[in-house]
């Protein structure tokens, strides 16, 4: 009995690596902290009331934000482990195994469980604030998606200690991912945690789209709508058509490893091209989907830091929904080196290639906003303007990568990483880093210390060039990727080196965020107006941290750039709120079902992982359990008197 | 900000340095045969025409941030309601459909000239590989004989490199040759290249496969015709037999050396495409090639 159950948790733990050791010891003692905590300060009751049970659009993207920066520590380490091993030639530091389950977690983590969070976090704080909307469309929905998420990014971290990690990349492209060369549970990990977290990504995409498609502020059309929002209805809209794509590659792979169908064998009529065509359906579009938001964010930023409304709107607003048709039709140039004949190439290469002229005329635009404008240096401001350049170099070196006989000598090189780093940091990180500093003091109430926001900009932004720039050239050496170790021989030494410590001296500007903001909660300027930046658009009219109502009353509105207009002609939302008497509010009550749900997916998930099937089907009764009691569930609002309402507006200044 | 352009400064002329200094290092800047000159041709041609667009966007960029600082005393013109010009978005609108319609053009033409056997050379020789874990199987149909993890090859000559594997797939790359193409479990699929000078290049697994990826590297030898043959007759006569338990040991997961064989199992090549689901597959025009090669053999 004692042999078996030591014999189970050798393998149900991972063991035999220091590194990893060290991480369980660690994951005891801060979960034991976060225990006695909360115990401590009386803070359960807390935690469940305020935070796990609620539905408010805001507080949820508050702990989209959380996790996404904690995932973004996650991926950072591997990313440093793997730099280090490859500082120099031959070293030891992590054996190849070790190495693959590295640079596959890295990869899923930075793009599904901290790219991903990190727009939600910004789609779900900012645009219903935006669009002068109380919530989102389907807030017990978007608990549910946030939940969803969670518990998706837990059973992928917990691979790491439990079970073992997925080690065959991001992609996961059988036949390599099949069970004959791929066993254990690793795999299973990702597919069943992506297959989660996906299906609230689905709902996140549904739930923005109709929120504004239907709730903007009377007034608000489609042509007076701020770009960030335009760029969030752009970046769902392709969500929900790129997803399903997702959905069904894991689903198929998932019969593969788990009942043993042929979908992507070789064998038996399977293909495992169809596995390669679906994950690129969605992977490409997923790289818009991440972009696309970071383009909104710097619109609005660029135009707030330049006093100057943004230029060519119509432009802007065109070039997103050109983007957002392009942008399924050229999913192919991931793969020009498997074997399509030239006229699929030639096809795939043109049209990716027409993805950079509504990208270019974006650029054009950004830089005439700043054109005869007033450009402050502000934080938000320089994350903007180092997006640029950056963004316009990973711009062209994909352009150059489209021409597919030159792919054929950059694909899978270092080339290629060094391109797709410098659109999804240059790219994604600095828009998102933009918007975080930039919607700070509307989430929280102060603005964060710039001295040292600076320093953390400067480390990053020279650590990035540092560290990606030398890759470019390794490309051209024949460095490919996902090796775990070079010899000398082949002349990488020094270039390698160089980026290693680029990649350090990001993490420093990491860390530096983290310092800056710790010290801002303590330290940080107090936003009292709720305009500390002299915006444009409808949530600076708000206090910050907004109340969960959002609107006392529905401003309308009659101009893009609302608030500035407002300003201009001497009105405030206090004059606005006095215009008539305040009604009551209708709100979603605050519910425990979402998480509770998300539980179950978990407990089906890690069921499914290891073939536990019984567990499994014990989490999916669960689910369907918890889908039946919101049927039955009428009374889910409730109504804020309007004197509750009169007292908070006048305590803020409002009325 | 100054000090960013200086790092991209010292950063371009680091690695412009980097880049002249030595030719073997970068065995895409310098490709030793027609195809990787094509494609070296298309990557210089996309980089000058990005150039086009990046260079004046930074240098617009720079210019802009320091022009409209706001600063109490510049006197630079504030125009906060300026935000529409027909003309100048015209103008880049029109900028990029231009360059992206040009390099469109090239791309398009390059892509299909790749199909073909380099022009104006010598009579094309076949190797088959097969993608091991982790090691490369060449087997030469005409002088049938086969090494693992290095590949004789007469300069001058167009090589059809045909490819597949009996494993997880692979990318079969010669950086200093041309570009890659995969090795795919059923699959036999075509990549032309040719060198033009004799020497030693390093070619690379380049799709990951697991645990031995990173060793998956193999020597293609340029030797002139005579020594070609020479080498030919040499393994004939010295080296051992591959038999179809020999391939199975092979096929054992494992990181070797180099091997030689004198002969190898008949259609072992066409076998594996076939075992590993290759009659799902349209793999049509390798038989047709086949064919065609032996039928034009009969004609001489």
């Amino acid at each position: 009995m004692l042999e078996s159950l030591k014999e189970f948790a050798g393998h149900f733990f991972v063991t035999g690596e220091p590194l990893i050791y060290m991480s369980d010891v660690a994951i005891v003692v801060v979960s034991l902290a976060i225990v006695f905590t909360l115990t401590y300060l009386k803070k359960w009751k807390w935690l469940w009331k305020e935070w796990l049970t609620t539905v408010d659009h805001k507080k949820i993207g508050i702990m989209y934000l959380i996790s996404a920066l904690l995932m973004l520590f996650r991926g950072g380490v591997d990313a440093l482990l793997m730099r280090t091993q490859l500082a120099l030639p031959n070293l030891h530091f992590l054996d190849p195994q070790h190495y693959n389950e590295i640079f596959t977690t890295h990869g899923t983590i930075m793009i599904l469980f901290m790219a991903m969070p990190f727009l939600f976090a910004l789609f779900n704080i900012v645009v219903p604030l935006q669009i002068g909307a109380r919530d989102v469309a389907f807030p017990y929905l978007n608990a549910i998606s946030f939940w969803l998420f969670f518990f998706g990014a837990l059973l992928f971290n917990l691979s790491f200690v439990i079970g073992g990690s997925p080690d065959a990349g991001w992609v996961s492209y059988p036949p390599l991912t099949e069970l004959a060369t791929d066993p254990g549970p690793g795999e299973n990990f990702y597919l069943l945690s992506l297959q989660i977290s996906g299906i609230g990504s689905i709902a996140t995409g549904i739930n923005f789209i109709v929120t504004i498609l239907k709730m903007r502020a009377p007034g608000m059309t489609l042509m007076k709508m701020p770009l960030f929002s335009w760029s969030v209805l752009a970046s769902c809209i392709i969500i929900v058509f790129a997803f399903p794509a997702l959905t069904v590659a894991l689903a198929l792979l998932m019969f593969d490893r788990l009942f043993g169908t042929h979908f992507f064998t070789m064998l038996h009529g399977g293909n495992p091209m169809m596995y390669i065509n679906l994950f690129w359906v969605w992977g490409h579009p997923e790289v818009y989907i991440a972009v696309l938001p970071a383009f909104g964010v710097i619109s609005e930023v660029v135009a707030t830091f330049s006093r100057k409304s943004v230029f060519g709107y119509k432009s802007m607003v065109a070039a997103l929904m050109v983007i957002t048709v392009i942008n399924y039709l050229v999913w192919a140039h991931h793969f020009f080196t498997m074997g399509a004949s030239a006229g699929v190439n030639a096809y795939f290469a043109v049209a990716t290639m027409l993805v950079g002229i509504p990208t270019g005329v974006k650029v054009f635009n950004w830089l005439f906003t700043m054109f005869r404008g007033r450009i402050r240096l502000t934080l938000p401001m320089l994350w903007a303007i180092a997006f640029i350049p950056c963004f316009a170099i990973g711009g062209a070196t994909g352009v150059m990568l489209a021409a597919a006989p030159a792919d054929y000598q950059y694909h899978n090189s270092f080339f290629l990483i060094a391109h797709f780093h410098q659109t999804l940091i240059g790219g994604v990180v600095f828009g998102l880093l933009a918007g975080l500093y930039y919607w700070w003091p509307k989430m929280f109430g102060f603005i964060l210390d710039e001295r040292l926001g600076k320093w953390a900009f400067w480390f990053f932004n020279i650590g990035f060039y540092v560290c990606f720039m030398p890759m470019y050239a390794l490309g051209f050496m024949g460095m490919t990727r996902r090796v775990y170790t070079y010899p000398a021989e082949t002349g990488w030494t020094g270039l390698n080196f160089v980026s290693t410590i680029g990649a350090y001296l990001m993490g420093i500007g990491f860390l530096l965020i983290v310092a800056q903001v710790l010290y801002s909660i303590k330290y940080g300027k107090r936003d009292v107006t709720g305009d500390p930046w002299d915006g444009r658009t409808l949530e600076w009219a708000l206090p910050s941290p907004v109340p969960h109502y959002n609107f006392a009353r529905i401003p309308e509105v009659s101009e893009l750039d609302a608030w500035w207009h407002m300003k201009q002609n001497g009105e405030t939302l206090a004059a606005q709120n006095k215009k008539a008497p305040l009604e009551p509010i209708h709100m979603p009550k605050n519910t425990g079902r979402p998480f509770i749900m998300g539980v179950f997916f978990f407990i089906a998930g890690f069921g499914f992982v290891f073939n536990w099937f019984w567990m499994g089907a014990i989490g999916l009764i669960g689910v369907v359990i918890t889908l039946i009691a919101r049927s039955q569930e009428r009374d889910t609002e409730y109504e804020i008197p309007a004197e509750e309402i009169r007292r908070t507006e006048s305590a803020l200044g409002r009325l | 900000m100054k000090s960013r352009w200086w790092k991209g400064l010292i950063l371009g002329a680091f690695s412009l340095f980097a880049l002249t200094g030595c030719s073997e290092k970068y065995p895409v800047l310098h490709p030793v045969g027609p195809v990787g000159e094509q494609e070296l041709f298309l990557i210089k041609f996309s980089t000058l025409l990005a150039a086009i667009v990046v260079i004046p966007v930074i240098a617009l960029l720079i210019f802009i941030v320091y022009r409209y600082r706001d600063k109490p005393d510049n006197q630079a013109p504030y125009q906060p309601e300026w935000s529409e010009s027909k003309t100048l978005e015209f103008v880049w609108w029109a900028i990029p459909i231009l360059i992206i319609g040009i390099l469109g053009a090239v791309t398009a033409k390059q892509t299909f000239a790749l199909t073909h056997p380099p022009k104006n050379s010598g009579e094309p020789l076949t190797i088959q590989v097969t993608s091991l874990d982790w090691k490369w199987v060449f087997m030469y149909p005409d002088q049938h004989i086969a090494t693992v993890n290095y590949a004789e090859i007469p300069a001058g000559r167009p090589i059809q490199f045909v490819l597949t594997a009996d494993a997880p797939m692979n990318s079969f790359w010669v950086p200093a040759l041309g570009g890659q193409e995969y090795a795919m479990p059923g699959m036999a699929m075509r990549l032309w290249l040719q060198a033009d000078k004799t020497g030693t290049f390093e070619g690379k697994g380049a799709n990951f496969t697991g645990k031995g990826f990173a060793h998956m590297t193999f020597d293609v030898k340029s030797v002139n015709e005579s020594d070609f043959n020479k080498w030919v007759a040499d393994v004939k006569k010295s080296a051992p037999a591959l038999t179809k338990d020999g391939y199975k040991e092979l096929r054992k997961p494992s990181v070797m050396g180099k091997k030689s064989f004198s002969s190898y199992p008949k259609d072992l090549f066409m076998d594996t495409v076939m075992k590993n689901g290759g009659k799902y597959m349209n793999n049509h025009w390798m038989m047709m090639d086949q064919q065609e090669k032996q039928m034009d053999h009969h004609d001489h």
